[in-house]
């Protein structure tokens, strides 16, 4: 493999991105049901002291894939998330009021993220505007003659995001399904950092390719891979 | 619903047949999923899964399974030509602007007016609404597969949906493991009878008012 310039120090060590992960952090993470969670930050996180984290994602993940292990650690006082049903633990930890769950519709969630993303304010969606669940503390507004809630932004102080490939500014290419939320939670976090699985020289990328410009990633760690069974693991040999 | 695989199949091999070549669809997680093993194998439709696959194919062998390419249950898929990979922000904007031809979901209570109610069970089960709110609310045709009725013996093809509805006036069929009915403007419409299920049992069975269509009559 071709020796890859740090060109813009972007390329560091896990112990360096420590200090941005602290207490009562609001964080975002990419992936959906595990698939596309950065696991070795997944890792990083646990190994911390960090807690009374607000978590931003698809979903809780299983007990022990994905963000489901951070969850399940009790490290999390409140999750955005548009589904649980994955993570029992969660579930329980909901009923027992130890952990607080915002539920958002899940193309809803993924757009708020991309709004934050991209400098917007909010959006305005019909989805759910039926359900009290959905509309409880939302403004109502018309455009066009029809009635749309105003579902407000979400960004992060932090957002932990996999890719299959990067150059060293930080463009990301992602591997099929477990693109998912990652460009969206790479684009809101205040600061991103990534866990890519390859790093390639600058210009290898062909710009026509590239899902995720550098520009919204600040750090990179190299990735050792999925370091959990998945579910299908488990019931395929049975 | 402690049906046995048999009844899972028949019911999925009904609903295979509202697929037609080039369609949109997305299915569900349980008896859903089986929809794909009964459509014949000369036409072309294109899966959509909302974490960013269009255009999924069979599941794969043991030992060929990718990691990194699973539909939205978190389980294993293959791709077909023509498949393309997307964000969940673009999987959910074609759900959104209409594109989907046909959603095929599970459900906890269907109502005669269509009201879906398939998210809740309060005070039990609040596993989050994931995406079945757009699926339901954006797809052109809402096609329920279910159990006829609950553990308890209660029909889930009702007056009146006790548990919070997803979402209002959306299902367009529902197919039991007795009946198929369709749900139009003036009201819910029994249009065949699973085999070996007579009239008596359906009505029996059902909570909901529905006419007879001329075919069973």
């Amino acid at each position: 493999m071709e020796k890859v310039e740090n060109t813009f120090n972007k390329i560091v060590e896990l112990e360096k991105v420590h200090h941005l992960f602290f207490d009562g952090m609001t964080l975002m993470f990419g992936g959906f049901g595990g698939v596309g969670t950065p696991p070795k930050l997944v890792d990083t996180l646990l190994d911390s002291s960090v807690k009374n984290l607000t978590l931003i994602g698809n979903d809780a993940g299983f007990p022990t894939i994905g963000i489901g292990k951070v969850v399940c650690a009790g490290k999390v006082d409140k999750l955005i998330a548009s589904h649980i049903g994955s993570n029992p633990v969660a579930g329980k930890m909901m009923t027992d009021n130890k952990l607080e769950v915002e539920f958002s519709p899940q193309g809803t969630l993924a757009e708020r993220i991309r709004a934050g993303g991209v400098g917007l304010g909010g959006i305005l969606v019909d989805v759910g505007i039926t359900s009290e669940i959905v509309t409880r503390n939302k403004q109502i507004l018309t455009s066009g003659g029809k009635d749309y809630i105003l579902e407000p932004a979400l960004t992060a102080d932090l957002s932990i995001v996999f890719a299959k490939k990067a150059d060293p500014y930080g463009n990301l290419i992602f591997d099929k399904s477990a693109r998912n939320t990652n460009p969206l939670v790479a684009m809101a976090g205040t600061k991103t950092i990534v866990e890519v699985e390859e790093f390639v020289p600058l210009g290898e990328l062909d710009p026509e390719e590239i899902v995720v410009p550098g520009v919204y990633v600040d750090y990179m760690v190299q990735s050792e891979g999925v370091n959990w069974t998945w579910v299908w693991e488990e019931t395929y040999g049975t | 619903m402690g049906m046995g695989g048999n009844i899972r199949n028949l019911i999925a091999k009904r609903a295979a047949k509202e697929i037609e070549n080039g369609m949109v669809v997305n299915l569900g997680i349980g008896i859903p999923s089986l929809v794909p093993n009964h459509l014949p194998e000369n036409i072309h439709v294109f899966f959509q899964a909302e974490n960013g696959v269009l255009g999924m194919g069979s599941t794969p062998l043991p030992g060929e399974e990718n990691e990194n390419l699973c539909n939205a249950a978190g389980y294993p898929v293959s791709v077909r030509p023509g498949a393309s990979y997307f964000d969940s922000a673009l999987a959910f904007g074609m759900i959104r602007r209409g594109k989907l031809d046909i959603t095929i979901l599970g459900s906890l209570q269907v109502s005669e007016k269509g009201d879906l109610a398939n998210w809740i069970v309060p005070g039990k089960r609040v596993p989050g609404m994931g995406g079945a709110m757009e699926l339901s609310q954006k797809a052109k045709k809402v096609i329920v597969l279910m159990s006829h009725t609950d553990k308890f013996g209660n029909s889930k093809v009702v007056k009146s949906c006790s548990l919070p509805v997803t979402t209002p006036d959306c299902v367009n069929m529902i197919i039991t493991d007795l009946a198929v009915f369709e749900i139009k403007k003036d009201g819910m419409l029994l249009t065949e009878l699973m085999p070996g299920v007579n009239l008596e049992q359906v009505k029996e069975k059902t909570e909901a008012t529905f006419t007879l269509s001329p075919a069973i009559l």
